[in-house]
């Protein structure tokens, strides 16, 4: 029953829990319950990455098999396959690993983890999604429009995108960067929320450095998002009235500067890479404290280093750009500012490690997944620096050593990281355990053919292949690596098959799974001390906890469990 | 170890090359230590019955150091790397060496088209040899190449010598390349430029001396027509 | 619906709308910064531009520049009488404020009709490019700012929501002070 709502805003409890949200489907639709909403992240992002992923597929199947006429799509042709590259790299980022590392888990988690009962701004919550909602159904519609889907690359560099008679479809490239631009919008807000959520609304006695890290990472995350997405704003803005009103803001022939895009781009662009590494490598922190049984071996370093880490990515931004046309001198600086930042990732990464010494670690489907995350971040982060070091990256930009590169990030990030938090917040979202075997199942059938399908790609880089070309055989000094690709190809097939135990487990253990309880890894933060799943509210707004200590004590000398919740006052 | 995927043939490409195994060689070492020490803490903390784990808070001065120490080794093999990419970057893109001769490279949706300067040696003189897809150059030269782009961005790259640079509509960017083995070698197109990207196949012509002048000579006389 | 005990919460002391509507500024900042500062390369490459930007009326600018500093102050009284509780005194405020800004959008109007009808558009040249984009990008700050205003302004007359007053305010100040910046930029350096 709803109570009387004469609340006063200043220092007066409000009675959360006698209005339940709306009911039945409408649930769905106007619910402000961070955790629905963070679940409609989820699901929207997951099913994006069925649809990423089958791009992949596709594309793949053309590569290894050029001219094959792909079970399930036809015959490629260069545009289609221009268009199938594009969206896979756009989707990946904007509709996968954001919404799913920032805004689903950080949705669910955020509240929870600091004993709030939600949001402090939970319609513009609803609303953020809304917003996000709109961007994933444009991007899928610009696929079927006249024209065909945007096929620029993700990068989307002008004056190909900027001119129909370049790029050959309108329509296409008008709604990609609108769908792009819309994406934005909802993550500016929904940032808006984790950053005020977690500064104000935390429990009674939670200081700054009882914050679980994953919470800090995804505040971050969110702040780096807020202040390097600006200048790309205003650029799209500008592509935008490029595309449909005849400006000439990016076009030489008008007095425009095609390379002013890439600078607005790219600053964005590489701070985006840690806004979704964050987020990913708090989570992994969570689950590798809780297995291992191991307080996280330097709280304050991971933080000052995530925030370090942060502010230098403002600072690199044009290794992207070594050969476009900037002037050559500038090239230098931006080596050293490249080369400096893998120390705090680096430090980020021995962290974690030196947490597992000395542990009592269990290899359960979610901590495999976090030591995963670890060995395979490992290679994505040291082939970087190949191409941060000027010199090299002559040789080696626009190879496939950069998409081997990046995709030995993204996917821990994006995938792996998705895994993990899902397989270890299952019990509590869903109040079920999933399988275990099925997961790990699942667990060594992604990885293993993962890197049968991206050490390959670095070979190839290497010996000079270039990327987005749709056929390799039209290039004699290429063409006798087919091998390698249609190594790529088969183990990329495999991992696909790999996830249907995965997606049977996940619906499966939804309705059928055994019941959790509360707490079924023993861990400290403040969501597993409620119901799983929790009721609207999370706790009883009499009950809603205090919090006494530090979220990774764990094995503490001088207590007999292995853990030490933070909210139990001894 | 590039050159055991693609040869070099041109002066800098050992140089690029050699960047890429010192790389490899630094980062390699921390790579395998890291894994290493990785792989074998979770096999040796792996969960026991009656040990509990360790309650380290990272303050302990002789843990920290575990850290603070590869953190500072990181640093000093980076400085070895910007040193090394700085040399190589400003060898290839800073510096600019005398030419014997230079040629114009243009790209377009989607071909190249390449501007050779004919028997004078100058470019747009009336002999200049025009060609589409092939680019002739003489081995043992040293080359000045003017980008040009007529529409999109492309990107001018030629594996062999580990030569890269994108083509900028309204600006022409010059570069330079020497070339040390005679053949036929790919140029490829390095920046999505629309449905013909991939199509955008050009091969580049080392000849040596001999066949070289006969080339232009053939091609003044047809020219001259 | 109910409001979460967590809007209730302060663990910084600073109240929760305040923050958020700084993190919106901050992001809005960069948003605008990056407009002006490509504007700022793109008119130190091209000199020519001056002949464009000469066209443009500095006595309009300066007009509308008055009126946006006026509005402003209207805002702060606005503020002060919330901080008093005054609701009503508050929305009357609100209400001038908006009228400012309407007022700033007329002259815009007949601003922006006149140069278009003598041929100076969107696509005329690159300085012209920038000028309707920023200032569009600024004028629909304006009409966003002016109609949750709106809003917080009937809030007001009634007694509620009044620490909205402040935030809207705040916002306003910040619309403000971008079109400080855009005014030398686009009326003053020919």
């Amino acid at each position: 029953m709803a109570q009387a709502a004469t609340v006063e805003t200043h220092g007066h409890e409000a009675h959360g829990q006698g209005h339940h949200g709306p009911e039945g489907i409408l649930k769905y639709i106007w619910s402000t319950d961070h955790k629905i909403i963070g679940m409609q992240y989820l699901f929207t992002g997951m099913f994006m990455g069925l649809i990423g992923g089958l791009m992949a597929y596709v594309f793949r199947m053309q590569l290894a098999f050029p001219g094959i006429s792909v079970p399930g799509f036809g015959v490629v042709s260069p545009g289609e396959y221009n268009a199938l590259v594009t969206n896979h790299g756009s989707i990946m980022i904007f509709w996968v690993a954001m919404p799913v590392l920032i805004a689903a888990f950080g949705n669910y988690l955020i509240p929870l983890m600091i004993g709030a009962d939600d949001m402090v701004f939970p319609r513009l919550n609803r609303l953020s999604y809304q917003i996000f909602l709109a961007s994933a159904i444009l991007i899928l519609a610009s696929l079927f429009v006249e024209g065909g889907g945007f096929g620029g690359a993700w990068t989307s560099y002008p004056p190909l995108s900027a001119n129909e008679n370049y790029n050959l479809t309108r329509l296409g490239s008008t709604l990609w960067l609108s769908a792009v631009a819309l994406e934005f919008v909802a993550f500016l807000l929904g940032g808006i929320n984790f950053i005020v959520t977690l500064m104000n609304a935390r429990a009674p006695g939670m200081k700054a450095y009882d914050i679980p890290l994953v919470a800090w990472m995804i505040v971050i995350a969110s702040i780096l998002f807020m202040l390097s997405v600006g200048p790309l704003m205003a650029g799209a803005v500008m592509l935008l009235f490029d595309q449909t009103l005849g400006t000439g803001f990016y076009d030489p022939l008008r007095g425009g500067d095609p390379i002013l895009w890439q600078h607005l781009f790219w600053f964005f662009g590489h701070p985006e890479v840690y806004v979704v590494l964050l987020p990913a490598i708090g989570i992994v922190i969570e689950i590798v404290a809780t297995f291992a049984r191991k307080k996280l071996f330097g709280y304050k370093i991971m933080l000052y280093t995530a925030v370090a880490t942060g502010v230098l990515s403002f600072f690199v931004w044009a290794h992207h750009q070594f050969v476009a046309g900037i002037d050559p001198r500038m090239a230098n600086v931006f080596t050293v500012t490249t080369l400096l930042i893998s120390v705090p990732i680096a430090e980020l990464l021995f962290v974690i490690i030196a947490t597992l010494y000395g542990g009592s670690i269990t290899f359960t489907t979610p901590m495999l997944w976090a030591l995963a995350f670890i060995a395979e971040f490992l290679i994505g982060g040291v082939t970087g620096i190949f191409l941060g070091a000027s010199g090299a990256d002559i040789y080696l930009h626009d190879t496939y050593f950069v998409l081997a590169h990046f995709h030995y990030t993204f996917f821990p990030i994006a995938i792996i990281g998705t895994f993990a938090a899902l397989s270890f917040w299952f019990p509590k979202m869903f109040g079920r355990m999933m399988n275990e075997t099925l997961g790990k199942i699942h667990f060594w059938g992604t990885v293993i053919p993962f890197n049968f399908i991206f050490i390959p790609l670095f070979v190839l880089g290497l010996g000079g292949q270039h990327r987005r070309i749709y056929n390799f055989q039209n290039f004699p000094e290429l063409a006798e690596m087919q091998p390698l690709r249609i190594v790529a190809t088969v183990s990329l097939i495999v991992m696909l098959l790999f996830q249907i135990p995965f997606f049977y487990n996940l619906f499966h253990s939804m309705r059928k799974g055994p019941k959790a309880d509360r707490n079924p890894w023993r861990s400290n933060t403040l969501e597993w001390t409620t119901e799983s799943p929790p009721p609207h509210g999370n706790w009883p707004p009499d009950q809603m906890p205090k919090v006494y200590r530090g979220p990774y004590e764990y094995s503490h000398p001088d207590r007999a469990e292995d853990y030490w919740p933070q909210n139990l006052p001894n | 170890m590039v050159e055991r995927l693609i040869q070099q043939a041109s002066s800098y490409a050992h140089s690029i090359d050699g960047l890429i195994l010192l790389v490899t060689v630094l980062v390699g070492f921390w790579f395998l230590l890291a894994e290493g020490i990785f792989f074998w803490l979770i096999w040796r903390f792996r969960a026991k019955p009656g040990v509990k784990s360790q309650y380290i808070t990272g303050k302990e001065k002789h843990l920290k150091r575990w850290v603070t120490i590869p953190h500072a080794l990181v640093l000093v093999c980076d400085v070895f790397i910007i040193i090394g990419a700085v040399q190589v970057w400003y060898n290839v893109k800073q510096h600019l060496p005398e030419a014997d001769a230079t040629v114009r490279v243009i790209g377009q949706q989607w071909a190249w088209i390449f501007q050779h300067p004919g028997l004078d040696n100058e470019l747009d003189t009336g002999d200049d040899i025009w060609t589409t897809d092939d680019l002739y150059v003489a081995a043992d030269k040293t080359y000045h190449f003017q980008l040009q782009s007529r529409d999109v961005l492309h990107s001018f790259s030629v594996p062999v010598f580990r030569l890269k640079q994108d083509a900028v509509p309204g600006r022409t960017i010059t570069g330079w390349f020497h070339p040390t083995v005679a053949g036929t070698f790919d140029i490829q197109c390095a920046e999505i430029c629309g449905i013909g990207h991939g199509v955008m196949l050009g091969r580049i012509n080392v000849q040596d001396a001999t066949e070289h002048a006969a080339w232009i000579a053939l091609n003044n006389s047809v020219s001259a027509q | 619906m109910q409001k979460p005990i967590a809007t209730t919460r302060s663990a910084t002391g600073i109240p929760t709308g305040r923050l958020a509507i700084w993190w919106v500024l901050a992001s809005e900042v960069v948003i605008f910064g990056g407009l002006l500062a490509s504007y700022l390369m793109f008119r130190l490459g091209h000199p020519e531009w001056a002949n464009a930007a000469a066209v443009t009326n500095t006595y309009i600018g300066a007009f509308n520049t008055f009126v946006l500093l006026s509005s402003s102050f209207t805002a702060v009284l606005a503020h002060q009488a919330a901080e008093n509780g005054d609701g009503k005194l508050a929305a009357k405020y609100l209400m001038m404020t908006i009228a400012g800004a309407l007022i700033f959008l007329v002259v815009k109007a007949f601003e922006w009709s006149y140069e278009i009808s003598h041929g100076y558009t969107i696509t005329s040249n690159g300085f012209w490019s920038f000028y309707y984009t920023a200032a569009g990008l600024h004028a629909a700050h304006v009409i966003a700012g002016a109609v949750i205003m709106a809003f917080i302004a009937a809030d007001a007359a009634r007694g509620r929501e009044l620490q909205r007053v402040e935030l809207i305010g705040i916002y306003w100040h910040f619309v403000d002070v971008v079109w400080i910046f855009l005014f030398p930029l686009l009326y003053i350096a020919k």
